[in-house]
């Protein structure tokens, strides 16, 4: 509990973002994945300190806070690298290819998937699907589509992250 | 200086539209950011705007934007000639998507004067149960893959009574080779619009969401675009072209979770919950959102309602084959030469579809399997190409026709990782709430490597079967429903594939 108690106290900014992305959607409870969304995209993670400040403007209890920010994939417990890419890992991108692209992602990066660069540049995640079956293998960084990856191409949006 | 067409679409731009846009406006054309054409194999296409109708030329790159003879429309080495007598359009029988890629989507002029929101003036002079019977009669069926009527589901709604109604989207479109639901929201979005309103007053209902995977960043800002596009020239909202009738659309982003695909898991993530999900009955057309009657269709059916609305059921039903009427919107993926979109009448065959317009496989060997439907459709061996598209023969086949994608694999491709990974995707993906799927899953894992490693190789196929069969008959919903299907599909069709250790010590 004290615990608890101590990263409230420590982290007024946090609990005051949440609240304040609560209050633009009227705190409605049903608009809970759409203000975590919000609050990833301001501070680049959910940090504890959100969960309560969260779980009393909509009046929901921690516990529910809690199970839909772990239900997710997409909402973080951690910061991020500066730059997220997404690889796409799925049956369209396998057929061309996908599971020697992670390798070689794997291996130029020198991280796994799921995992950030020493650097802290690029964090690096599976995606099931991108919608980009046509042009297979595909990768998106942060909110950008790229289709066609080979080593090259990826080579050249690494090169892009880092700069 | 010319006016020129460069898709919005973000494959297109996935491989370079907007550096090509960029640098044709730096040259002073006037351009336009249309949807695509659906011929992603040709992106970027860039058409020219010339007084015999539109030029393409494609794929382009920055480096040929200077040579593009635009002025003329004359002769290049990427010169496509007309977009509408290309063969890859020209042989398609486009109803939802025949205005895709000509107009500026989120441009409310544009559609008028492409046809747009016939269908919806029409609903609005019509009784609520008069627009359902076009839609029953039309013979339009589920377009997510379940192939439910519409206009049954329709029909439950209008006659549930209730003080509020909703209408939902499912744009959940997590399955792997399936991408008509993005280039509808991305290429035509006031069509998904008008086909929801339309759905809106056909039952009653005021209040609807459009739930769109967060994986499709561009279609979320284009949808919110065309809604307030459409609300600004009194299409949506309050009193519809000053009529009674309102209808208020939201969209409502996804948060990486494929279960949230499955309408009950659906209902539940738009209520802000964790996205586990519901039994059934109740049935969500009585007991849906919020605990109220609600119609939920995929992209595609409330995209196809329009067109009935506007052009009359019957139009619709003389398109297709036995029970599976009007047109499918197909996804070429995966390893094909020309992938892109193609819709068709039910009825047409798979190899029509790979080999016609999709040109055999990219890498240029012979095609092995093609899986059809996402990730829960089974894997049809090149044997079985000649199968019509249609609901009932994909059935008896024991495979689906789902959600119209369609992924080619080469012969490089090995089926026992495909079976594996089919259950490896359910033990990530599942929500957890039934048995079968969250534990079946990661025991089907186990058991595939097993029989992959040759470990007691017959009695862990069978463990195998028996696994599949509680997984089909014990889980809550598709997820685990459907996930033995392409792993017993790949057994069927490519044992020896599941023999390798037998194999190798025989060679």
């Amino acid at each position: 509990m004290s615990n608890k108690t101590t990263l409230l106290d420590l982290s007024p900014r946090e609990a005051t973002a949440a609240r304040e992305i609560a209050l633009r959607y009227g705190n409605r409870p049903d608009a809970l994945l759409e203000i975590l969304h919000d609050l990833q995209e301001q501070l680049g993670f959910i940090p504890e300190a959100a969960l309560p400040a969260l779980a009393k403007a909509l009046n929901l209890s921690r516990a529910e806070v809690h199970g839909v920010v772990t239900f997710y994939h997409d909402y973080r417990r951690e910061p991020a690298g500066r730059h997220v890419i997404k690889v796409c890992r799925a049956e369209a991108c396998q057929s061309m290819g996908a599971n020697e692209l992670v390798s070689m992602i794997e291996r130029y990066l020198k991280v796994k998937l799921g995992q950030t660069t020493a650097d802290g540049a690029i964090t690096v995640e599976a995606a099931y699907c991108l919608g980009n079956c046509a042009l297979s293998p595909a990768v998106m960084v942060d909110e950008r589509l790229v289709g066609r990856v080979d080593a090259q191409k990826f080579e050249k949006i690494v090169a892009e992250c880092r700069s | 200086m010319s006016k020129v067409y460069v898709p919005r679409d973000s494959a297109a731009r996935s491989v370079g539209a907007d550096e090509v846009a960029a640098a044709l406006a730096a040259a002073g054309h006037e351009v336009v950011r249309n949807g695509s054409r659906g011929l992603l194999f040709l992106e970027p296409l860039v058409e020219v705007e010339t007084r015999d109708g539109r030029i393409a030329y494609g794929p382009v790159t920055v480096a040929d934007v200077a040579s593009l003879p635009l002025a003329t429309a004359g002769a290049h080495k990427l010169r496509l000639g007309k977009i509408e007598e290309h063969p890859y359009l020209k042989n398609q029988e486009r109803l939802t998507f025949a205005r895709c890629g000509i107009t500026d989507p989120v441009s409310v002029s544009d559609y008028v004067q492409h046809g747009g929101f016939e269908g919806l003036k029409k609903a609005l002079g019509l009784a609520g149960s008069a627009i359902v019977a076009e839609v029953t009669e039309s013979g339009l069926r589920g377009r997510g893959g379940a192939g439910f009527p519409t206009g049954i589901k329709w029909k439950t709604v209008h006659d549930a009574q209730s003080e509020q109604k909703y209408i939902c989207c499912n744009a959940d479109e997590g399955d792997s080779g399936t991408f008509a639901d993005r280039m509808v929201m991305e290429g035509d979005p006031l069509m998904l619009i008008e086909g929801m309103t339309i759905a809106a007053i056909a039952v009653g209902a005021t209040r609807g969401y459009v739930y769109i995977r967060s994986e499709y960043p561009d279609a979320i800002a284009t949808m919110k675009e065309a809604i307030a596009n459409a609300t600004a020239a009194g299409w949506l909202g309050a009193n519809i072209q000053g009529t009674d009738k309102s209808f208020h659309l939201e969209v409502r982003r996804g948060a990486g979770a494929y279960i949230c695909g499955e309408e009950t898991a659906m209902l539940e993530s738009i209520e802000g919950k964790r996205g586990t999900v519901r039994p059934k009955p109740p049935i969500p057309a009585l007991e849906g959102l919020f605990g109220k009657p609600t119609v939920i269709n995929n992209v595609l059916s409330f995209a196809a309602v329009p067109f009935i609305l506007a052009k009359g059921g019957a139009a619709y039903k003389n398109y297709g084959m036995g029970r599976s009427r009007g047109t499918l919107p197909f996804q070429l993926a995966g390893n094909i030469r020309q992938g892109g979109l193609v819709e068709k009448a039910f009825g047409v065959t798979l190899r029509e579809l790979v080999e016609g317009f999709g040109g055999g496989t990219f890498t240029g060997k012979p095609i092995r399997a093609i899986q059809v439907g996402g990730p829960l459709g089974a894997y049809v061996p090149a044997a079985q190409l000649d199968m019509p598209m249609d609901y009932e023969t994909f059935a008896a086949a024991q495979a689906m026709v789902g959600h119209g994608g369609i992924v080619v694999f080469d012969e490089s491709v090995d089926m026992a990782a495909q079976a594996r990974f089919a259950m490896e995707f359910c033990a990530i993906e599942s929500c957890g709430k039934c048995t079968p799927c969250r534990i079946g899953s990661t025991r089907g894992v186990e058991v595939i490597d097993k029989i992959v490693a040759g470990e007691d190789r017959d009695a862990n196929l069978d463990l195998l079967a028996d696994l599949c069969q509680t997984m089909t008959d014990g889980s809550l919903c598709a997820m685990g429903g459907l996930t033995p299907m392409p792993v017993l599909s790949a057994i069927r069709h490519f044992p020896e594939d599941f023999d390798k250790p037998a194999r190798l010590a025989a060679e």
